[in-house]
């Protein structure tokens, strides 16, 4: 123990599953009072080092001291005893009963054989105004926010559990700015307080906010720990990736000097299309060969448009023509037999079956387009997924592995290898990098590109604008539910922001 | 102050509207027949459907509990106990025995099953379906016939009436008030104890639940437990009423429970709801018993579709309230 100050001090800690080394020698040390984010790609070991501290799985080796001593964590129960708590990002509260039950329920305080309300409910906002934040705790914890029910569930872990380790797990990727802003100011109260906080997300501009220092993961080996003010923001990323952008960049650079002088026929023809109250009518043409990128706030009316095309909602104003047919009947199932594919903008809700294989979900929609009657031979379904596990580069054991069991990034790239199963002339991408990390994003982002070069028309829907700009040929830009304006790819972020919060 | 009235009525407005539905179907039947009026007409209803509402108890609290609550099996358990316990007691055995017995085998079942559906994974329809085959068969087992219940204890229990003070001519029988018991009994264990509030939290989200440290496994066990006590509770008050075992009694009870508990403002997905609505679900019914019985020419089947009619008007009306909360 070199370093009295450090709450957490894990030394050496390897861990392997079948075929893949998850860890290798990772050394990480949490200090009182520090808040320390945790980065790297899907995959570098992040989880799995989390897993490792709150008991969930065993190291293979290495060592764990808290506080000076050397501690074997048997189960996440017993972490919890030990002081080290996680939020993750969906809330694990029940949002029927109060915030009060929440925090307390395990630890309530009992008068002659029943709960003691009027105690509880005191001890519970006792612990709320310790995070300075106004919540009435006699209320149902669905009154609130995203944001107050991870406090809430924060509170409890420091009340119930009275935690010195507090592991944030991907805590702001559902919440706004100001929510998270509420989050951080959060955090900074209860590191004044020494309590130590591992912070792990995949956004950058938090990690600068609010880090003292950041550990980097790369490939389940310790790249290093820095302190967040010696390291630039360029060389994090750098060392996250293990390359560098120029890669990526130039190939946007040779994609658009290409296409000069393409001739451009529209695939898909939007003519004020709309529907009362959903969508404004709009005009719409995207290319074979090109990408079109739609940018725009949440609720500008990216979904609604997204849904129209594809057919989940029928429009009652303006036509539709895709690939030189009209559209008449408007439903996924047609949409798929005219060569137009989505990939939802929720994987978990409305893509991934998490309880299928790989292979059946990459089959899933080429079943669906030929009908559930015909049948497509093991062997054929076994070289269809083969051949999309091997083109998206999907990091999984085998195809028959449960598609739960993948990561974020690869869940993602199983989507996009079912609608390509299909071989749709349009691809529709709503947020098809939202959740994943910096690397998979970059191979995503590539992939659009190359299959734009192969003769197909993307439409690529995203709320991060400097990824629009990469991969889009042309950029819609939507807002208040109608399109406002179109720029080619060589416009200029300003201009974009401009046109998206309506000061152009 | 219009924040006070929402959050009033997001707390409150179903139980309110369970009310407000058994007042006017009251009234309703008042005005019709000036005969049902008379105080004692109230008291029947408890008197008539303290069985249902034992069981009606129970099964919210099992539907309360989530994980598609339910338990199917308390009909069975009404036929399964009066008919053993008259098999019993014409054997001469005494009833200060039979009652504790029948009560220990109603918790002993209703645990069973509970440990069925948390350790084998089973669906609770499909345990407690079991439950519900495997408790009327066994009645018929013990007695093809209905058996007659001779024995004085049952005979005093069952025929004493008690005069209700300051009311002329109202009274109920012993029996009408284990239901009432059992029902403070539930609202103590729904919001004054741990058990309770794990009902509830694991009813809104089990996995949430376990992680939060609540102890899940036992208290799914623990509720279907409970609703085995309070149908063993409810065959000990039906054979006390009719003073007989037979293995047909409470055909289809437990249908007619969960549609109380659901007019009481209960979700069948669980978390949501209580004890107090469901009383009054078991009171609209009984009403409508009644109204039917005081017009004396409808079939009684009428009651059935009187049932599901305000059922459905109870869901869609809840279901317009659930819509708007959520959307304020």
């Amino acid at each position: 123990m070199n370093n009295p100050n450090n709450i957490v001090e894990m030394v050496g800690i390897t861990k392997s599953f079948p075929g893949v080394v998850a860890l290798e020698d990772v050394d990480f040390s949490l200090r009182k009072g520090e808040i320390h984010a945790l980065v790297g790609e899907n995959g570098a070991g992040k989880s799995t080092l989390i897993k490792i501290l709150t008991g969930v799985e065993q190291p293979d080796r290495g060592t764990i001291a808290l506080d000076g001593k050397f501690v074997h964590v048997r189960s996440p129960q017993h972490s919890q005893e030990l002081g080290i708590s996680t939020v993750y990002q969906e809330v694990n509260l029940c949002t029927n009963i109060s915030v009060a039950e929440n925090i307390m329920l395990g630890r309530e305080p009992h008068r002659f054989g029943s709960i003691h309300w009027k105690k509880m409910n005191e001890m519970a906002q006792h612990a709320i105004d310790r995070l300075n934040i106004d919540v009435d705790v006699t209320k149902p914890l669905g009154n609130y926010s995203i944001a107050i029910q991870q406090m809430v569930a924060i509170a409890r872990a420091l009340e119930v559990l009275s935690a010195k380790v507090l592991i944030l797990d991907e805590p702001t990727s559902s919440l706004d700015i100001q929510e998270t802003n509420l989050l951080f100011d959060v955090m900074r109260r209860l590191k004044s307080e020494g309590i130590g906080i591992i912070f792990i997300t995949h956004f950058l501009d938090q990690v600068y906010q609010i880090a003292d220092r950041i550990t980097v993961l790369r490939n389940g080996k310790l790249v290093g720990s820095y302190e967040a003010s010696a390291l630039p923001r360029f060389e994090l990323v750098a060392k996250m990736l293990g390359r560098s952008l120029v890669e990526l960049d130039a190939m946007a650079k040779e994609k658009s000097q290409e296409e000069g002088g393409e001739n451009k026929q529209p695939l898909v023809e939007a003519k004020a299309l709309g529907l009362t109250g959903t969508l404004k009518p709009v005009d719409l043409q995207i290319n074979a060969s090109e990408v079109l990128g739609i940018a725009g706030l949440l609720g500008s009316g990216r979904t609604e448009m997204v849904s129209l095309i594809y057919g989940v909602t029928t429009p009652d104003t303006g036509s539709l023509v895709v690939d030189g047919k009209e559209v008449t009947k408007f439903s996924p199932l047609e949409s798929l037999k005219r060569g137009v594919a989505l990939c939802p903008e929720d994987r978990k809700a409305e893509g991934v079956v998490g309880d299928l294989t790989v292979r059946e979900n990459i089959i899933l929609a080429l079943q669906a387009r030929y009908g559930w009657f015909k049948f497509i031979s093991p062997q054929k379904q076994n070289e269809i997924a083969n051949k999309y596990i091997q083109m998206l580069g999907i990091v999984t054991p085998s195809p028959e592995q449960l598609v739960k069991n993948l990561s974020g990034g690869n869940q993602q790239k199983v989507i996009l290898a079912r609608w390509l199963a299909t071989n749709p002339k349009v691809l529709i991408l709503d947020e098809p990098t939202r959740g994943i990390d910096v690397g998979a994003k970059t191979e995503i982002q590539k992939l659009v590109i190359q299959l734009a070069e192969e003769g197909k028309s993307c439409m690529f829907i995203s709320s991060e604008l400097d990824e629009v700009m990469r991969v889009s040929d042309r950029i819609a830009v939507l807002r208040d539910r109608s399109k406002v304006a179109e720029y080619a790819n060589d416009v200029d972020e300003k201009t974009l922001i401009q046109a998206m919060a309506g000061e152009v | 102050m219009i924040e006070r009235i929402k959050t009033f009525v997001a707390r409150y407005g179903a139980l309110l509207l369970t009310l407000v539905i058994f007042l006017s179907v009251y009234f309703a039947g008042g005005q019709l027949y000036p005969a049902m009026r008379k105080p004692q007409v109230f008291f029947n209803l408890f008197i008539n459907d303290s069985s249902l509402l034992l069981v009606s108890i129970g099964m919210t609290m099992v539907i309360l509990s989530g994980g598609g609550g339910i338990d199917l099996s308390v009909g069975g358990m009404i036929a399964l106990v009066s008919t053993a316990s008259a098999a019993l007691l014409r054997a001469g055995v005494s009833p200060f025995i039979v009652l504790p017995l029948m009560i220990v085998m109603g918790v002993a079942l209703g645990a069973l099953m509970g440990w069925i559906i948390q350790s084998l994974k089973v669906q609770p329809f499909i345990a407690t379906l079991m439950g519900l085959f495997f408790t009327r068969g066994m009645a018929y087992i013990i007695s093809l016939t209905s058996v007659t219940i001779t024995n004085d204890v049952y005979r005093t229990f069952a025929l004493t009436p008690i005069h209700i003070p300051f009311i002329s001519k109202a009274y109920i029988y012993p029996t009408t008030l284990v239901g009432p018991i059992m029902l403070i009994v539930a609202i103590y264990l729904s919001f004054f104890t741990r058990f309770g509030r794990t009902i509830y939290a694991m009813g809104n989200n089990e996995q949430s639940a376990m992680l939060m440290g609540l102890p899940v496994a036992r208290t799914k066990i623990l509720v279907y437990a409970f609703s085995g006590l309070c149908s063993a509770l409810a065959g000990i008050v039906f054979s006390m009423s009719l003073l007989a075992g037979y293995g047909q009694f409470a055909t289809g009870m437990e249908l007619d429970a969960i549609a109380s508990v659901v007019i009481g403002g209960t979700s069948l997905s669980g978390g949501v709801g209580n004890v107090i609505g469901t009383l009054f679900g078991v009171l609209i019914h009984g009403t409508i018993v009644s109204i039917l019985q005081f017009n004396g020419t409808l079939s009684s089947w009428w009651t059935r579709i009187g049932v599901g009619v305000l059922t459905l008007i109870a869901i869609g009306i809840q279901s317009i309230f659930s819509v708007k909360t959520k959307r304020s």
